[in-house]
């Protein structure tokens, strides 16, 4: 989920995106489409960059770029956000709109999707209202062919004055012809011949007030039309972007001016008022689609959806929809749970079986004691720990995930839940940024941007911590097994885990919408803005792509950041449980001063500062707690993962301690990638330190509460 | 304004009308219009969600979720 290098990436217009060309015969490719259409699948298949997809609208987030080699030449692919319209009103989509109408791409692929090309034709025609150079690539012909949907290719070439091409992207179908139509196009091999849109006569005739004029000013850089009906337009963010792009700004011109000021009176004089004439466009892009449509697709089944209504009518129906998400979202974490025990026993046992062989290799070799505690004490049995614990988890969760997201599922979550986030006074997107936070917190603050209001789009990054990401799962995981799960024992086990891993996320999600309710009701103050979402038809995952995507994106990336991390958190670990100041370690006089405050949550010192180290990945929260513990000397020989409930019990924890770690887990200060995600998203340090102390103070007050109550109950 | 419209809120699950006006204006009205609701477009509403808001309707051949509050800004004439 966009846990790539990319998912850090910029506007288009800032001077981060600028591409080096190594040679002059290189081509810089624009991909564009309409949010789920699989372009990301196009982009991957033709580039061999993992762009993570999902059948949800709003995936790339940000620009991501990529290069392909056809016939000899380099062409570099920007991958750019999916967007209905060129006329932008999220940040999003204006990043979209700035690289198709200023990004000066050698050529434009906008992909469409066949089982709903209308409503993909208004992106496509917009863009040919901008630039000559576009091929479009009409994607997913096969979901359209189960559909029995017929397309005449040729005859929407024709009618469009551009290639199209019918691709199958990730059958890797149609992409040879993909790329020979862009390479002729962007080499000028191939003079396209697009559709020339017209509107009624009062608006051409106001263009034509404009035109000479601009052509005077921008000398061919830009579409003179295009910026003609811009202007008349008047939409302030794109005219800024036409400022940067030219850089100068075209209204600074009186003559400009005075000639706009005429045009605009012809157009009331014939009653079109600025708003009718944003209509007006509109009507007619829509309309020529519809006119396109008529004359190149035939539905020879006029029920051709019945099958995805079908399956709406149980996933989101009144009764059930709920809770179906509800035994999903368990059966997600049972499988998980369930699954993760077994390698993990013998990942744990493997390890720690080389770690013996390393210390007898030190022991024979005659290296200094303090050489083996660094190394193999602190750094190998910390990494040994972060595999064991969380690898299978992981490899197990993903996928699942996965599965769930490709299949179309993740829309009808939002759809579900709607009313909940209304009743917040929050966007009903911030169900799917807040998905986007169940892969990795950083990316669902950059997925806000799909949320168009400033005010909504801030509650959703605030919001998004509580969410547990993938570096949390494993804690919650381990420790929901491992400890609570194993008070049950016998078959309740995984069962109980399940149960309460469930409820963690539940509440999570509970305090998602509780946290934006008080925001919008105090600091950011204000009333739920429009929102629309699409429910894309369902499509059937390909399993195997999502074993592969997911290991390799998502399962190690997320451990190699946490082995990164936890093996210089092992050698501080080491060091600081060695390091002795009078008779007390360092380690001891930490968690010494920290054990106060941590009791009165319910946990101890040590893992207070397990959750403070662990500012930089979450992951390796557990893995500390586990190191401090076995340097703190109790217990020195750790076998198999049974032994770690005895560790941990013999630290004195109860039922409660468990509670309160996952608690804490789930609230507390983001980790420090998501910190500065936050700082880049909001500019704003004011924001990031509310983002860091809004979670970390609900979840100590709500960590007090359980723990003292449970005390006076004298249940634990 | 004609007393035959209704706003698409109220129109009945499984029914299908033709839009004649939009109501709103800025950002929302431009949200409509990107998703192709102009004059004589036909909508039909599919779905409630669990909660019974928002719907998710047919336009276009896409299926898409709009709140009440939008649903109430587009004038329709059932059919």
């Amino acid at each position: 989920m966009g846990l790539t290098s990319q998912s850090t990436g910029t506007g288009v217009l800032d001077s981060e995106l600028r591409i080096e060309r190594s040679t002059p015969g290189d081509k810089v490719i624009a991909l564009a489409g309409n949010p789920n259409v699989g372009k990301s699948t196009v982009f991957n298949s033709l580039t061999g960059l993992k762009q993570h997809t999902g059948n949800w609208p709003g995936k790339t987030v940000t620009n991501a770029l990529g290069k392909y080699l056809h016939k000899g030449k380099n062409f570099y692919m920007i991958d750019i956000p999916g967007t209905y319209s060129l006329m932008a009103t999220s940040a999003e989509e204006e990043v979209a709109r700035d690289f198709v109408c200023f990004g000066k791409p050698d050529a434009t692929v906008v992909v469409a999707d066949a089982t709903c090309l209308e409503r993909n034709l208004n992106l496509v025609l917009q863009t040919l209202e901008t630039t000559d150079r576009v091929v479009v690539c009409v994607n997913l012909i096969d979901e359209a062919k189960r559909k029995k949907i017929n397309i005449d290719y040729s005859g929407l070439s024709k009618l469009l004055g551009v290639p199209v091409i019918p691709t199958i992207a990730r059958k890797n179908k149609g992409l040879t012809e993909l790329m020979d139509a862009v390479y002729e196009v962007a080499n000028k091999g191939l003079v396209t011949n697009p559709i020339k849109i017209t509107y009624d006569n009062t608006i051409e005739q106001a263009i034509k007030i404009l035109e000479p004029k601009i052509w005077e000013l921008v000398d061919g850089r830009i579409n003179n039309r295009w910026v003609a009906l811009k202007l008349l337009d008047g939409d302030p963010t794109l005219l800024k972007s036409l400022e940067k792009y030219l850089g100068f700004n075209l209204l600074e011109d009186n003559e400009m001016l005075e000639l706009l000021d005429s045009a605009k009176k012809h157009l009331a004089n014939n009653h079109i008022k600025p708003d009718q004439l944003r209509d007006k466009i509109v009507s007619r892009l829509v309309h020529i689609a519809e006119d396109i449509t008529a004359n190149t697709v035939t539905f020879e089944n006029k029920q051709y959806n019945y099958t995805d209504r079908k399956i709406d009518s149980i996933l989101t129906s009144r009764t059930l929809g709920i809770p179906i998400m509800l035994c999903l979202l368990a059966l997600v974490f049972w499988l998980t749970i369930e699954g993760a025990n077994i390698p993990s026993g013998i990942i744990a046992n493997f390890l720690f079986a080389i770690e013996t062989k390393l210390t007898e290799l030190f022991m024979s070799a005659g290296w200094p004691e303090w050489l083996h505690g660094i190394l193999v004490l602190g750094m190998y049995r910390t990494l040994a720990w972060v595999v064991s614990v969380m690898l299978p988890p992981m490899a197990i969760f993903f996928p699942l995930f996965t599965l769930l997201e490709d299949s179309g599922y993740l829309p009808r979550i939002a759809f579900n839940l709607d009313n909940f986030f209304k009743k917040a006074c929050a966007h009903g997107k911030q169900a799917l940024t807040m998905c986007m936070g169940f892969g990795c917190n950083a990316a669902g603050v950059i997925g806000c941007r799909i949320i168009d209001s400033p005010r909504e789009r801030l509650i959703a990054i605030l919001t998004n911590v509580f969410v547990p990401c993938n570096g949390r799962f494993p804690t919650l995981i381990a420790i929901g097994t491992i400890f609570i799960g194993g008070t049950a024992g016998g078959a309740f086990r995984s069962l109980s885990s399940t149960l309460v891993l469930t409820a963690i996320v539940l509440l999570g999600i509970f305090m998602t919408l509780l946290v934006s309710y008080i925001l919008s009701k105090t600091i950011l103050k204000g009333l739920p803005s429009s929102f629309t979402l699409e429910l894309p038809p369902y499509r059937r995952p390909q399993v195997g792509r999502i074993i592969i995507r997911s290991i390799f994106d998502r399962t190690l990336f997320v451990l190699g950041r946490a082995v990164a991390i936890a093996a210089p958190a092992g050698l501080v670990i080491w060091l600081m449980a060695n390091i002795k100041v009078g008779d007390i370690s360092l380690l001891t006089y930490a968690a010494n001063f920290l054990d106060p405050f941590g009791k009165l949550l319910g946990m101890d010192g040590y893992i207070m500062m397990a959750f403070i180290l662990g500012l930089p990945a979450n992951e390796i929260v557990v893995p500390i707690i586990i190191m401090s513990y076995m340097a703190s000397g109790s217990m020195l020989e750790l076998e198999e993962l049974e032994d770690l409930r005895n560790l941990l019990v013999s630290h004195g924890w109860t039922w409660l301690t468990g509670v309160c770690v996952m608690l804490f887990s789930l609230m507390h200060f983001p980790c420090g990638t998501t910190l500065w995600t936050i700082r880049k998203e909001t500019q704003s340090m004011k924001w990031t330190l509310a983002s860091f102390a809004i979670p970390t103070a609900a979840g100590i007050i709500v960590c007090f509460i359980v723990a003292n109550l449970v005390r006076l109950l004298g249940l634990a | 304004m004609n007393n035959q419209y209704i706003p698409l809120s109220l129109l009945p699950i499984g029914k299908k009308a033709k839009v004649k006006a939009l109501t709103s204006d800025g950002t929302t009205r431009r949200r409509m219009l990107d998703l192709g609701l102009i004059s004589d477009t036909v909508v039909e509403a599919l779905q409630k969600s669990p909660s019974g808001d928002p719907t998710a309707y047919q336009i276009r051949g896409a299926v898409i979720a709009l709140r009440s509050d939008e649903a109430n800004k587009i004038m329709v004439e059932a059919y």
